[in-house]
């Protein structure tokens, strides 16, 4: 089960490669501290700044709901040691009300945008394209380092909202006008609003600059031999998930910069027949529609959902036919899934409006075209599971974070058939039903896959293994602390409990849940201090840990396992190698495993049917 | 490398291709605004607007300047150096000329009334239209850009690649205002 057992079974089958040592790489220009780690154009490089980054949002995103479900958890306590962190906005021990929606809406845009889509996409997709694809950087290295720092700009705008006097957005991540158009409305909606606004301007703008290189890189860098079909699954996932950004970002773009005028030059897209109570004032603007920028929001919102669990579902497919020794099951069917979900999901946004007034009979359409996407999610599902039976499985840390994500994928994915019907989403919208759907089945899921890309490829993003006690430590008491954490939810919602409340002691029928939401927050808090072991051996690891020996230590079959150890900028010493096969050969003619670039021999099987 | 190269050449070039793909996005974020536009004008209070009389002139220059672009790289591609700079340097300046006339056109509407209080389709004119012109000034700044390389007297360069992206990015704004000046004729 341990790395060891795993390095001396596979020595043998290492023999088609030279072990190449550190060192020696093809690129012999003068790098400087600055190019090399800070505006460094190699895509390996940009990939770390991403995923450290993402690492600091994830930390500030997870704290937020420590901070909440610490009110939500103890409605009655006050823990004066709130004030001294937060001043004013805990003031005697207690959690302001306007910071607790503050909190809501950072926790929500944070770890949506900011570590789920630039964390991870950034991760991955900067360093597995060019390796995985055979290139030796992005199609355009400069605009990719741009896109990083776009990002960077994005990350240092969100975090000065944080410590403006009126605080930070508060209107739920999804930002609704009228709330968010008024500043008289809410202290979230004065300047912390505007703040939020431009960052997420810039962060569309790193968003758009990454994605474009990931498409025309994977369309037109690969090496000879890389056919798209023999493209591993990680690739294409990647590939979709770039295509759902490059159209949807756009349209969410175009939402805010109506919400900005409406916001500064008087307009009324948004905006109509209000009467503003903290001012006593009736508002001149009339003929907006507030459902018009529910549109062009879930326009992105919803494929948003697909560019977070997408690249996990790819990472996954990699991790778990690497460790399980066998050929991932039903490679085309798992392409076409993706390609399936990546059209539904920009069909099906209205089923996040079905109760805002949206025509009923356009309603039932959506509800159609959302249960069509449990068909491509169950396929895929199937497939993994067929690619676990009966193989030779290593329960490496990836492996399991692998596995754990297919378990939350199906328990999160069952509760989105309820509420993908428009009748059952009457009673269950904005409830707990909703966040512990979402929270299961993209935030979680997308967690464990992310964290099962970052086990598997941390050896060769920094030629270290992490500490796998601290890894088992960490899958176990995620796993079962997310199921304790979020299915009890489900009850409550069912029960009616709204979501985004500060204080249920005043509604005696949700009085009920008082131990249970104590119980959650507890289990939070525990979770949260497992991610800061995670976050410790990640570092540590960095610097200290055990050094990684040969060139392929899993076994696999893909190219970037035939770079060296430490990759300099251009990964390969030599020429990119050339690509014969396609990227599961696992187990085959009593082989543990061929990699892509051994050429198909006379006496090889046929290749099987993918 | 001689592979790779090899290889290379049977494909569309990366960053031609990362132009398109870049195209395709700039074109759904104007779907999105244009559609928003055909929501909204089934709310009550629309009012429409009258198209000023200058944009057409302003789209003629738009399509003068494609032409130019379009000489501009035939002309660099048989390498006559002195007509490609002339025409990169018309193309450039006729896209500024674009951007006075919309912003003449926008003041004249402006005056007529139609400002950013209400619930007309002017107040969409205003934004979709400077968006439009926002990506005009970004070519033109690119095209700056490209007359300077010109003009560079220590690189010659004869790869035809950048004016190509260029050329491509630019009738692509010319067709983007063709679309939205239709848009607006149709639906006022």
């Amino acid at each position: 089960m341990s790395q060891e057992v795993n390095l001396h079974e596979h020595a043998g089958a290492m023999t088609t490669h030279e072990v190449h040592h550190d060192e020696h790489h093809g690129h012999h220009h003068k790098e400087t501290f600055i190019t090399k780690y800070v505006f460094s154009q190699d895509h390996k490089m940009i990939a770390k700044q991403f995923l450290i980054t993402g690492i600091v949002w994830a930390i500030i995103g997870g704290l937020f709901s420590v901070l909440f479900r610490l009110q939500l958890g103890f409605p009655n306590e006050t823990f004066p040691w709130l004030e001294n962190i937060l001043g004013k906005w805990a003031a005697g021990g207690k959690i302001h009300p306007e910071f607790y929606y503050a909190l809501t809406t950072m926790h929500g845009t944070v770890l949506v945008f900011f570590v789920l889509t630039a964390g991870l996409s950034g991760t991955f997709s900067n360093f597995l394209i060019p390796l995985q694809v055979g290139a030796r950087d992005m199609a355009s290295p400069f605009m990719n380092m741009l896109s990083y720092w776009f990002f960077f700009v994005a990350s240092i705008v969100m975090i000065s909202s944080l410590f403006v006097q009126t605080g930070p957005a508060s209107g739920g991540w999804t930002v609704y006008p009228p709330l968010s158009a008024l500043g008289d409305a809410s202290e979230g909606s004065k300047i912390g609003m505007d703040l939020w606004l431009i960052a997420m301007a810039l962060f569309v703008v790193n968003s758009l600059l990454g994605s474009l290189n990931y498409i025309s890189t994977i369309l037109n860098m690969r090496t000879k031999g890389m056919s798209m079909t023999r493209m591993p699954l990680t690739i294409w996932a990647l590939f979709f998930t770039a295509v759902l950004g490059v159209l949807s970002f756009p349209v969410l773009l175009s939402g805010f910069i109506l919400l900005l005028f409406d916001r500064h030059a008087g307009t009324s897209f948004y905006l109509s027949d209000i009467f503003l109570a903290s001012t006593q004032k009736a508002l001149p603007n009339e003929g907006g529609s507030a459902i018009l920028y529910q549109h062009l929001f879930w326009f992105l919102g919803h494929p948003e959902v697909y560019i977070i669990i997408l690249p996990t579902m790819g990472l996954v497919s990699d991790v778990m036919s690497a460790n399980a020794r066998k050929p991932i099951f039903g490679y085309m069917a798992m392409v076409g899934s993706m390609f399936a979900i990546a059209v539904l999901a920009f069909l099906v946004w209205a089923h996040h409006m079905f109760v805002t007034g949206l025509n009923p009979f356009l309603g039932a359409f959506f509800v159609l075209l959302t249960l069509l996407i449990a068909v491509p999610s169950a396929i895929k599902v199937f497939n993994w599971i067929t690619t676990l039976w009966r193989g030779n499985l290593r329960f490496t840390p990836g492996m399991l974070f692998s596995i754990g994500f297919v378990s939350l994928f199906i328990s999160g994915g069952l509760t989105g058939i309820f509420l993908g019907n428009s009748t059952l989403d009457i009673h269950l919208h904005d409830t707990y039903f909703v966040i512990a759907h979402f929270h299961i089945v993209m935030g979680v899921s997308a967690f464990f896959g992310m964290f099962a890309g970052l086990y598997h490829w941390f050896p060769k993003m920094y030629g270290r293994y992490m500490n796998n006690t601290m890894a088992y430590i960490h899958f176990w008491i995620t796993l079962v602390g997310a199921y304790l954490i979020f299915w009890p939810m489900h009850y409550q919602g069912l029960a009616g409990v709204p979501r985004r409340y500060l204080d249920f002691s005043g509604w005696t029928s949700f009085n009920q849940f008082d131990g249970l939401n104590r119980f959650i927050s507890i289990v939070t808090m525990m979770v949260f201090a497992v991610q800061l072991l995670f976050v410790f051996n990640f570092f540590y690891s960095i610097f200290k840990g055990r050094k990684v020996r040969t060139q392929n230590p899993w076994g696999a079959t893909t190219l970037e396992w035939t770079t060296p150890i430490n990759p300099g900028h251009g990964n390969w010493e030599g020429e990119i190698p050339e690509v014969h096969r396609w990227a599961y050969d696992y187990g085959k003619d009593g082989r543990d495993f061929i990699p892509q670039t051994e050429p198909i021999s006379a006496s090889e099987s046929p290749e099987s049917k993918h | 490398m001689g592979v790779e190269a090899m290889e290379q050449r049977k494909r569309i070039h990366p960053n031609k291709f990362t132009m398109w793909v870049a195209i395709a996005s700039i074109t759904m974020m104007f779907a999105g605004l244009t559609s928003a536009y055909i929501v909204k004008r089934s709310q009550p209070s629309w009012t429409s607007f009258e198209m000023p009389v200058i944009f057409w002139y302003s789209t003629g220059v738009m399509l003068l300047s494609s032409l130019a672009i379009h000489f501009s790289l035939r002309a660099f591609r048989e390498r006559n150096r002195v007509k490609y700079r002339q025409l990169i340097t018309l193309t450039a300046i006729l896209g500024l000329v674009f951007v006075v006339l919309q912003w003449i056109g926008f003041k004249q509407i402006w005056a007529t009334g139609i400002q950013f209080s209400g619930a007309g389709g002017g107040q969409f004119l205003y934004i979709i239209a400077g968006l439009h012109g926002l990506h005009v000034i970004g070519g033109v700044i690119a095209l700056i850009i490209l007359f300077f390389k010109a003009y560079s007297t220590r690189f010659r360069n004869y790869n035809p690649v950048p004016v190509e992206v260029m050329s491509t990015y630019w009738h692509f704004v010319d067709l983007l205002w063709i679309y939205l000046m239709v848009f607006f004729m149709l639906l006022q």
